[in-house]
């Protein structure tokens, strides 16, 4: 040791000869397990930080499983969680909700690229695909469905077709939410617009609609129906694309995987000016967002409401509100709305069986419990749940189930699906048309342009 | 294992003595401290700027391996002719006006004020301390609570005053961009208040005490001794200010996404949204390389500006 003080440098950076090769994945994942293990290191010590550098499992034996479930949805999916802890010998689950859109799905992408993704996560279905083409998912194939002993035959054959990507399965469809209408019983009843059982009379056509929306305004007011106009680009979208669908010879938005606009101009400017017309009329709010729509139709100021299924929940929390649910009645020609579908995937990353298994095992678990996840509104896609008698007798959610199948899933592209680019584009100037700050040939030219940049640009899938 | 702790007194000691040592053992044990810190360097900053330079002419994907096509300049003729992008840097440049004149103005006058405090001072540093050392998170989430439509503080202040159904300050696009910059402004004022402070504290007391024997009022002591004998303060606040503005990115993504429509969106925003949600790292990093220019060209102004300066006070 004396011999030859300072002979050798011994920082030689072993590093250093590994940085040449570093491929992108690695750095995001480096960078990533990095991040993570900082930020764990804190608290649990270094065995987190050292799993991370080495790529290892950060918690054996753990199901991690990522959600964007907010809302009612959100303490539905965590009582459900509860019961799949409390079965007998279920390994430990460690769940994480984030903010749903486009936040999520690139937390999604990052932590798939950065080898760190949990073992379930949940999809949008219109996004699954997405992440399908990116190489994000593992293929559910009939095996790994058979490790939980299910089969593609126990899924709603709508969302499993829609699922696909060039014939392979990578999204295991949980339930399937369209955009609904929702009416107030009082105020329907006193504008005579129920029929003797209590219910509410059909709706047909574009003066049917409009002659119960005048009749509703007559008692409360106010509105006839209401729906967000302001900061919910999704909802004006949801609104517009299921009236649109509606229509005969209405092609879908998007063509040839995004790469070209094809819609139907002349529908599309004749459906904006119902909507606006609408709003002008004062049939409909001018002004309100996602909350403000709501309180309208649960305080009587509306007689209608128009949102996806999954408000249920907080209708029924509205004290003293009785409220009923039909599908959206059809005004144009044929009956449709624009809905999407809550899947399960399983993040692309090397597992061996045990892994699998956890994670099946934890899918078929809240496939089970399907039930509990009806009772937020969304129609089950898992058909033993679907076709039981204790759904059938689900109460309103039951009576709008039909339009599960009638639903128009957004038109695939690498920028579309639900919470996307697309929808945060082309949902901003309606609602601008909504609000009447904008004409329906000036607002369909705006989206055009922006989507066009899109549309030319390749994708990147 | 004791090498570099045998090798650095002995360094040590030859410097102070006499013969000069042999440089390139010292120059060995010197380029050994300095590795682990250039080994981060290379790793975190040198390659990940020159990846962005190489990126930006490649179609590169996220989901991709590899660079993909080589495309030239075409992500930067795609940047600079879309709409998007030009609406981004000029909501970077807007918060930028916004923020600089009051974050070096206020972080003066407060020094200038808390220097004259005699007892408690510490008081006043901490308060306009404590608030830079808090995450950004934190607070968006205090401000976001002030600006909530209707209920929050400043709304329901507004109705008090008696202005009937206040507009929200971060759901309007034309209020939303001075929200998150008076949010800035309470956020990082500390920093540049530290800075004044503690050349305001350099400052030594004889100037002012001959001055005001010459009779010179308060005001007048701020403004020919005070003011120049801080400029070089301010150069540096100035400097430091603008390019923290222009790399405006967390209050913006926390409180408003961006939102309303496109009306806050930054370019830094832009970027993420394009390489992280969009895939398309090789046009974000397009869109980097320009805002780099235009951080590079901030800069190299101020410089100009600052040696014409200096040759007029030479000249005069």
């Amino acid at each position: 040791m004396t011999g030859a003080p300072a002979a050798s440098p011994p920082l030689r950076s072993p590093a250093g000869s590994r940085t040449g090769r570093l491929s992108r994945r690695a750095l995001v994942g480096g960078g990533l397990a990095l991040g993570t293990g900082l930020l764990a290191g804190g608290l649990s010590g270094c065995s987190t930080l050292a799993a991370g550098m080495a790529g290892a499992e950060v918690a054996p034996g753990t199901v991690t499983y990522w959600n964007l479930f907010g809302g009612g949805d959100g303490a539905r999916m965590q009582a459900m969680e509860d019961v799949y802890r409390a079965g007998p010998g279920t390994p430990a689950l460690q769940a994480a909700t984030f903010t749903w859109g486009n936040p999520y799905y690139t937390k999604v992408s990052l932590a798939t690229l950065g080898d760190a993704p949990p073992d379930v996560a949940v999809s949008h279905l219109t996004r699954s695909t997405n992440l399908a083409q990116a190489g994000l998912l593992t293929e559910i194939t009939d095996d790994v469905l058979a490790v939980a002993g299910l089969r593609a035959a126990d899924f709603s054959q709508k969302a499993w077709e829609a699922q696909q990507v060039e014939g392979r399965s990578y999204a295991i469809p949980f339930d399937t939410h369209p955009f609904v209408l929702y009416y107030n019983l009082e105020v329907c009843e006193r504008a005579g617009l129920l029929d003797s059982d209590g219910s509410l009379q059909p709706i047909r056509g574009v003066d049917g609609w409009e002659s119960a929306l005048r009749a509703a305004r007559e008692v409360t007011g106010a509105f006839g129906a209401s729906v967000a106009t302001i900061a919910d680009p999704a909802t004006s979208w949801r609104w517009f694309q299921s009236l649109y669908s509606q229509r005969a010879g209405s092609t879908p938005w998007l063509g040839d995987g995004g790469r070209e606009l094809t819609y139907d101009r002349e529908l599309t400017l004749d459906t904006l000016d119902h909507v606006q017309s609408w709003t002008q009329q004062g049939l409909m709010p001018t002004n309100t967002d996602y909350a403000g729509s709501q309180t309208l139709m649960f305080s009587g100021q509306s007689a209608f409401y128009l949102q996806g299924e999954w408000e249920i929940t907080t209708a029924q929390s509205i004290e003293g509100l009785e409220f009923g649910m039909v599908p959206l009645p059809v005004l144009y020609d044929q009956p449709a709305q624009q809905g999407d579908s809550h899947t399960f995937v399983l993040p692309a990353m090397e597992r061996n069986d045990e892994q699998l298994q956890r994670a099946m095992g934890f899918v078929r678990s809240m496939l089970d419990q399907s039930i509990t996840w009806a009772e937020g509104g969304h129609v089950p896609a898992y058909l033993p749940t679907l076709r039981s008698e204790e759904y059938r007798e689900l109460e309103p959610q039951s009576s709008y189930a039909e339009a599960a199948d009638t639903v128009v899933y957004d038109a695939p592209a690498w920028y579309s699906g639900s919470g996307s680019t697309f929808e945060n584009i082309i949902g901003a100037q309606i609602g601008l048309v909504q609000q009447g700050l904008a004409s329906p040939a000036t607002a369909l030219e705006s989206a055009r342009s922006q989507l066009l940049t899109y549309a030319n640009t390749p994708s990147p899938l | 294992m004791t090498a570099p702790t045998l090798a650095s007194p002995r360094a040590a000691t030859s410097t102070s003595a006499g013969p000069p040592p042999r440089r390139s053992s010292q120059a060995r044990s010197a380029w050994l401290f300095v590795a682990p810190f250039g080994l981060f360097y290379l790793l975190f900053l040198v390659w990940p700027v020159a990846y962005m330079f190489i990126t930006s002419l490649f179609d590169t994907s996220l989901v991709r391996p590899g660079f993909g096509d080589f495309v030239g300049l075409a992500n930067y003729r795609e940047m600079l002719t879309k709409p998007e992008f030009w609406s981004a840097l000029w909501h970077t440049v807007q918060f930028t006006l916004y923020t600089v004149p009051p974050l070096v103005v206020l972080a003066f006058v407060f020094a200038v004020l808390a220097n004259q405090v005699g007892r408690g001072e510490w008081l006043f540093r901490l308060a306009f301390f404590v608030p830079f050392i808090l995450p950004s998170a934190a607070i968006a989430l205090i401000w976001s609570f002030i600006y909530t439509p209707s209920t929050g503080l400043w709304n329901s202040l507004q109705a008090a005053l008696g202005v009937e159904s206040p507009s929200p300050v971060l759901g309007t696009p034309d209020l939303a961009m001075i929200g998150i910059a008076i949010t800035t402004v309470w956020w990082t004022i500390g920093f540049n208040f530290i800075l004044y402070l503690a050349g305001l504290q350099d400052i030594p007391r004889e100037v002012y005490e001959a001055a005001s024997v010459d009779g010179a009022s308060r005001w007048q002591q701020i403004r020919s001794i005070t003011i120049p004998m801080l400029s070089r303060t301010t150069t540096l606040v100035v400097l430091l200010q603008i390019i923290a503005s222009l790399k405006i990115f967390d209050q913006v993504y926390l409180m408003t996404g961006g939102g309303p429509g496109i009306s806050t969106q930054v370019l830094l925003g832009l970027v993420t949204t394009t390489a992280f949600t969009d895939y398309r790292v090789g046009a974000a990093s397009a869109a980097s390389v320009l805002l780099f220019l235009v951080i590079l060209l901030v800069t190299l102004v101020r410089q100009v500006v600052e040696r014409f300066q200096q040759r007029k006070d030479v000249t005069s």
